[in-house]
């Protein structure tokens, strides 16, 4: 590994490096454990696993040396004192995190994390968590301190000593879990956690009391038969209230139909329940027929154990944004008819937003539903987001007059002037809504990184302009004879490298450039190199190796995503396996494994500055990560489903997750809190996409739509319908003019993104209530659509003079 | 939604198989057992799905089943892994359905001959599609020009068109002319155009031929839909060729091919404002060649004329760069051939003559546009001039010094220089500042006495309207025009017009700017302005020439001495009755050029205009539209 080690320790957001922020990342390292997401994530889990895995493979599986990360984080926690407190309130990834016992059924939740460490003999944890969340301690029952005991009594008595000290806390989350009595699990990584924990019940045995204690809020409340009764009643109320407030109400049907099956299905009335389903399940939005389909399969209490949807559905509360009035509506008409049953799943379950203000129209709430959990609550978009771009670096561009002459003389006229500008602009001073520079530490820039921009520049100058009337040609690079499955694809920002992850877990690279791909001689050729030769870059290469395609052999499983590195040195590639790989592309071989994900890993991304890539995979969680560390840094959880897609900002500081929940997440690298949640997908995000000013956010769905995003305001801004099928692919031109979206329907669709994104004037009104009026005019910003013959379009990319590149394979 | 729709396993499916594996469940176990395994064959398919999707597929393959069940920790079920969908088969007595499994007769394969090749191996292909600037994309399987063979459609277009243009049929030529210059998929034939364009020099004998390639370049630069990149230096060069050279046409006396150098001129300066900037240096290059030629004393004096007629058309800042500084060079040799009353001369004689009037117009407009630039050096004679609310055009009329946009005025001077010093002229580039207009003028006016002045004219020259008798040369040159104090004078224009060309682009000169949108007139009124235009040019030089005294008075030396006595008004009247800038009336027929400051909005324009566009859609058109007028706008 060639790894500057030295530059990195710098870094305060690596591990082991100043005080500073280690607060921070222990916080959002340990934080999202006493979070109910994550609280929620190990149940689910548990139940995923279905207590078939036996603990001790999966802790060998983790069972690695001791971490020089781990060994300073227990050095140098002491900033965490003054840190924790905010992050008590501060909010995490679902907001819903109260140190204070929140409404019941999260002290049961927490009731039953409690029991559950206790049964995992992880006492220690089971007594922070209990702090942390401050129960009292008599929540547990007795045995469960005493089974303290058993964990390394040092630790426990310094946790003792100075309890209240949220530092020594810390020193003590991380003792007790490496030392966790038994378990030789000695890696820190939150994951191991997890997965120690949801191994053990497994080996405890076969009943679960904790998952029921979650579904027991499913325990019976009113008579069976009595159900139909209600759900018609407010049916019929919902529909004869006016107009304008049906719209709003009816966003009602579809969580209570969901809760009241669910409420049967538990109490084993199954035949009262299946008729319950048949006769209302038609009632429900059609962008929610897939839940209803997953639902409908289940008719049985001991279903529900195993069904994660069903565990999002009863741990989350439900999201609906209703008007006061007709919220007053509502709760005045269950008043009178005593409709206590309602009222109840009303709240416990669902969480209503409430607004003063005209109450929005039927396409206005159309457009933010459709997700898994409902809508966004509002205060989860209010935090501000640095959207803005750093600064570039100033590199003076040397002029070499020789090289413009020869341009010149082939008649491509260039001028001085839009490279000042482009220049010019780019050294502006700081963008007001640009984060600080030092927000994150990035990596610094090498010479390399520096020619690479030069070099960027220098092809800028040559970018066409596109617009509505200037459209960029494509050139599709098809992968014939792809019989094993093209699964990723990614082209090197300069457009000379293409890469396939394949389902036969091979990563294949291309290069599309008539220069070849070469391995660096063997380490005993290497020695009889002129080390001080001017070419010696040059001559590191092994010439026999020169091929235009190389193979790198190493996961275990279809590669789902791939990314360069911006220098092109590197390639990553996550697999089914549940690991993400570092390649380099100077060797081709395999130099890192990254494990943590431990379920398939559907997508990875390097930072636009490298060093940081982000992963997110089957397990709901994705994990910030930096090359020289095997751990991640960051564990952005919240999602209440797979995460399909992950995107970095253009600024660094920022993730994108698209997931299977159909709701888009914005992640704040710096303290991994949640700063965006975007609904309205009505289906799993599979693309996303960042314009290249960072304000705006593309993505794209199974079904075929494709939503734009304002981040700053947090708002949707536009939908582009067109799309028959699937966008596996989204890309902004380079000066964000274009939007390109290429879709499983086998089309490449440009779309008027200016106009998109020039016709909207969010007024405050708009950016305060966060009501949309979307105009349908899909049609009009449509630019054209292009067919290949039988290729679905996996990628895309803008070259950096404005072709637009497209991949796929061909699908006889 | 309902159940029904999903496939169930039968209570005694389940009992079959419990059977068949020695086992016997009762009814009520059976039933419960095939619901749960309903269940979970679903929730198994339903995450599979998931697989699937990354996958990136449609089809749910086997693979992603045994991938869901492995994530669920169920054994993988093997055997079923093959790419081709399986083959049911149905017994139909028991409505039974199973997959087809042959047995395989390993010795036969084994000992097979033809052995299977290995499947090919995975790649990239690259597949382009072209879009135009409408974002069509080009016929399957067509690439741009620059790497396409022609297709059979393409050729014959190729071949109906260049007959066409080249036939005999006016009518034919004009359709043919028109689709050239409207086509948007004729990129790939741009080369051919090109090449043929190029013939100039085989056909130096066919004036009818010259023009109509000359026309067939300009359809070419009119087409928004062509890029023409480099091609523009091929084409600069075919025009030039007909400006400058000694014609085979023009060994006949009686051939006009004085015409054809004014409407190649006129097309140069087309080209080099419309496309000049997607060559770089083309500007030095054309003013060199002109040079060169023009410093020539062995050269024919049509040459000359082309090298005058070409300086003209590319604006009064050529002319001042190279013509004013040759002239004392060059007028001693047309001097010597005016002077040769000789009979054989004569021929040659009356070439002198064009060759003076064309110098003599270039010259004036020259002084002209001094006098407009002079007194407001900073922001040029931009804020005289109504022209640049035109768009594109703003850029070329708002400059200054009317040089050409991609190279500043300093660089191209040097450039020149060191160019015009190897070609052996004797001017001093390096040093050159531009002459001060009173000694420029009177210059000049050593050169060319009275006629200048008279040509020169201010609005009070306007005023006289009576008839004069023409000095001499005047005389000789258009012959037509001494006796001329009637409205038959239109009748002889064409004679006039050919002189008249040759202050074509009229760049930068208020007189000839063609009216600013908003005054544009309706066709009718232009072609009457047009008419009455000539009239009045007419009608001016005869006013200016009826007195050398008078002439005297009405150039008004003191305004160039004295340039800062205020921004000269110039006040041009089209067509109607001549009037002084006080009395404005008959507003329909005026146009009063006042200086104000051209509307800032036109900047940006002008900029984005120059960044290197590709595609350049619907610039030329407008420009050439103006400028097409302009063709027919005498001075």
């Amino acid at each position: 590994m060639n790894f500057k080690k030295a530059g990195l320790d710098s870094c305060p957001l690596t591990l082991g490096s100043t005080d500073q922020s280690e607060g921070s990342i222990l916080r959002s390292r340990w934080f999202p454990f006493f979070n109910f997401a994550h609280a929620q994530f190990i149940f689910k889990m548990a139940a995923v696993q279905g207590g078939m895995v036996d603990a001790k493979d999966e802790l060998d599986i983790k069972s690695e040396p001791p971490s020089d990360g781990f060994g300073n984080s227990n050095a140098n926690d002491g900033r965490l004192l003054s840190s924790s407190p905010g992050a008590g309130t501060g909010g995490t990834a679902t907001g819903n995190n109260k140190p204070a016992p929140g409404p019941p059924e999260e002290q049961q939740t927490l009731l039953a994390v409690l029991q559950f460490l206790k049964k995992s003999k992880l006492a220690e944890s089971a007594e922070i968590l209990r702090r942390e969340a401050g129960l009292p301690e008599d929540a547990l029952d007795p045995k469960g301190t005493d089974a303290s005991g058993s964990g390394p009594g040092l630790a426990a008595g310094s946790g003792q000593v100075d309890g209240v000290d949220a530092s020594s806390l810390l020193s003590r989350v991380t003792v007790s879990s490496s030392a966790a009595a038994q378990a030789p699990k000695k890696d820190s990584s939150l994951a191991a956690c997890f997965y120690s924990l949801s191994a053990s019940p497994a080996a405890a045995g076969e009943d679960q009391p904790d998952v029921s204690v979650v579904l027991s809020a499913y325990s019976q409340q009113g008579d069976p038969s009595l159900y139909d009764a209600y759900y018609s009643g407010l049916k019929r109320f919902i529909e004869s209230v006016l107009d304008c407030h049906r719209a709003e109400l009816s966003q009602l049907f579809y969580p209570l139909f969901v809760h009241m099956y669910l409420e049967l299905v538990y109490n084993n009335n199954e035949s009262v329940a299946k008729a319950f389903f048949e006769k209302f399940s038609g009632d429900q939005e059609c962008y929610y027929e897939q839940d209803l389909r997953i639902l409908s399969s289940l008719t049985k209490k001991e279903h529900m154990k195993g069904n994660e949807t069903l565990l999002d559905f009863r741990t989350s509360k439900f999201v609906l944004r209703i008007s006061r009035d007709s919220y007053q509506l509502l709760k005045r008409h269950l008043q009178e008819r005593q409709n206590n049953q309602i009222w109840n799943i009303i709240q416990e379950h669902l969480y209503i937003d409430i607004f003063d203000g005209m109450p929005r129209s039927k396409s206005q709430i159309d457009a933010m539903s459709g997700s898994l959990a409902g809508e966004a609550r509002r205060e989860a978009n209010k935090a501000k987001v640095f959207y803005g771009l750093l600064k570039e670096p100033e590199i003076e561009l040397p002029l070499d007059d020789e090289d413009e002459e020869a341009e010149n003389e082939e008649g491509k006229p260039k001028k001085k002037k839009p490279k000042k500008d482009s220049m010019g602009s780019k050294s502006k001073k700081q963008d007001p809504n640009a984060p600080l520079q030092t927000r994150i530490p990035l990596p610094e820039l090498k010479d390399s990184d520096k020619l690479d921009k030069i070099m960027y520049m220098k092809e800028s100058t040559k970018r066409i302009r596109l617009g509505s009337d200037n459209l960029p040609s494509i050139c599709f690079y098809t992968f014939l004879n792809a019989y094993q499955g093209l699964t990723a694809v990614d082209v090197t920002d300069d457009s000379s490298l293409i890469a396939g992850g394949f389902a036969d877990s091979t990563v294949r690279v291309w290069s599309v450039t008539p220069k070849k791909l070469r391995k660096v001689k063997s380490a005993a050729d290497l020695n009889l190199i002129d080390k001080e030769s001017d070419d010696v870059l040059e001559r590191i290469m092994d010439e026999k190796t020169a091929s235009e395609l190389k193979i790198l052999y190493g996961h275990s499983g279809p590669v789902y995503g791939i990314s360069f590195s911006p220098d092109r040195n590197y390639l990553l590639s996550s697999s089914e396996d549940g690991t993400i790989r570092l390649w380099s592309l100077q060797t081709f071989t395999c130099l890192v494994g990254y494990k943590g994900h431990n379920y398939p890993v559907w997508d990875t991304q390097f930072s636009p500055y490298g060093y940081y890539f982000v992963s997110g995979g089957h397990d709901r969680v994705a994990r910030l990560w930096a090359t020289d560390h095997y751990q991640p840094l960051r564990i952005f959880a919240g999602h209440l489903a797979d995460i399909t897609c992950t995107r970095f900002h253009p600024n660094s500081n920022y993730v994108a997750t698209g997931s299977s929940d159909r709701t888009i997440r914005l992640w704040d690298v710096l303290n991994g809190n949640c700063v965006r949640i975007f609904t309205g997908h009505k289906g799993p995000i599979h693309a996303l996409a960042f314009s290249p000013n960072g304000k705006f956010l593309a993505s794209g769905a199974t079904d075929g739509r494709v939503l734009l995003w304002d981040i700053g305001h947090g708002l949707m801004v536009g939908e582009l319908k067109g799309h028959t099928d699937t966008i596996y692919s989204l890309r902004f031109s380079r000066d964000g003019e274009i939007l390109a979206s290429g879709s499983m329907d086998n089309t490449v669709r440009l779309w008027d993104a200016m106009k998109a994104f020039d016709d909207l004037e969010t007024d405050d009104f708009t950016a305060a209530t966060g009501h949309i009026h979307l105009q349908d005019n899909s049609q009009e910003l449509l630019l054209g659509t292009y067919m290949t013959k039988s290729t679905p379009v996996l990628h895309l990319h803008f070259t950096r003079r404005n072709l637009l590149l497209a991949a796929g394979a061909y699908n006889p | 939604m309902s159940e029904r729709r999903f496939a169930e396993v039968s209570r005694d499916s389940v009992k079959l198989m419990a059977e068949s594996a020695g086992l016997e469940l009762g009814d009520e176990v059976a039933a419960l057992l095939a619901e749960d395994v309903c269940y979970r064959l679903r929730e198994a398919a339903q995450s599979s799905a998931q697989f699937m999707r990354h996958a990136k597929r449609k089809k749910l393959t086997v693979d992603d089943f045994n991938k869901a069940l492995r994530w669920s920790n169920v054994e993988a079920i093997c055997g079923y892994g093959a790419q081709d969908a399986m083959l049911f088969r149905s017994v139909k007595e028991g409505e039974l359905f199973f997959v087809e499994d042959r047995d395989i007769n390993l010795i036969e394969l084994a000992l097979a001959t033809n052995i299977p090749k290995g499947c090919a191996e995975t790649m990239v292909r690259a597949n382009v599609a072209y879009l135009d600037g409408k974002g069509n994309v080009g016929p399957q399987g067509t690439v741009p020009a620059a790497v396409q063979s022609l297709s059979d459609d393409l050729l014959k277009y190729y071949q109906q068109i260049t007959r066409a243009i080249l036939g005999e049929d006016p009518h034919l030529m004009k359709v043919a002319l028109q689709d050239l210059q409207s086509n948007s998929k004729i990129a790939a034939l741009l080369p051919y155009f090109v090449y043929v364009i190029s013939g100039v020099k085989s056909v130096s004998h066919d004036l009818e031929q010259l023009n109509r390639l000359l026309h067939m370049v300009k359809s070419l630069v009119q087409n928004p839909y062509l890029y023409l990149g480099s091609y523009v230096r091929s084409l600069v060069s075919s025009v030039m060729y007909c400006i400058l050279e000694p014609l085979a046409a023009s060994i006949n006396p009686l051939n006009d091919h004085w015409t054809l150098r004014d409407y190649a001129a006129l097309l140069l300066s087309h080209i080099f404002w419309t496309h000049g900037d997607l060559v770089s240096g083309l500007y030095r290059q054309i003013l060199l060649s002109l040079q060169k030629v023009l410093s020539d004393p062995v050269r024919p004096l049509c040459s000359h004329y082309g090298a005058v007629v070409g300086l003209h058309a590319l604006g009064w800042k050529a002319v001042e760069r190279v013509l004013f500084p040759h002239l004392p060079a060059y007028w001693a040799n047309l001097q010597a051939v005016l002077d040769d009353y000789s009979v054989s001369n004569a021929q040659v004689k009356a070439d002198g003559h064009k060759v003076y009037g064309a110098i003599l117009v270039a010259v004036e407009r020259l002084l002209k546009m001094k006098a407009l630039s002079l007194p407001q050096p900073a922001e040029g004679c931009s804020s005289s001039q109504p022209g640049c609310l035109a768009g594109p055009m703003g850029y070329r009329v708002s400059s200054p010094g009317l040089s050409p946009p991609p190279e500043p005025l300093a660089e191209a001077g040097l450039g020149i220089a060191s160019h015009l010093q190897a070609g052996g002229a004797g001017c001093q580039w390096e040093e050159w500042s531009p002459v001060p207009l009173p000694a420029m003028y009177s210059e000049l006016y050593s050169f060319f006495g009275d006629s200048l002045a008279v040509r020169f004219s201010t609005e009070q020259s306007f005023g006289g309207f009576s008839p004069c008798t023409p000095s001499h040369f005047r005389e000789t040159r258009k012959e037509p025009l001494g006796h001329v104090s009637n409205p038959d004078t239109t009748r002889k224009m064409p004679q006039l017009t050919a002189n008249l060309n040759i202050s074509p682009r009229q760049d930068g000169s208020p007189r000839t700017d063609p009216p600013p949108p908003s005054l544009a007139a309706t066709g009718s009124v232009r072609s009457l302005a047009r008419s009455s235009m000539q009239r009045s040019r007419a009608s001016s030089s005869r006013s200016g020439q009826r007195s050398i005294g008078l002439s005297r008075d009405v150039f008004p030396k003191a305004r160039f001495t004295s340039p800062h006595s205020g921004p000269p008004t110039f006040s041009f009247v089209i067509g109607g009755r001549q009037m002084g800038r006080r009395c404005q009336g008959r507003r329909p027929f005026q146009t009063i050029f006042v200086p104000t400051p051209p509307p800032p909005v036109v900047l940006p324009r002008v900029y984005t205009h120059k960044l290197p566009v590709i595609g350049r859609v619907c610039k030329p058109l407008r420009r050439w539209t103006r400028s097409h007028y302009s063709l027919h706008l005498p001075l």
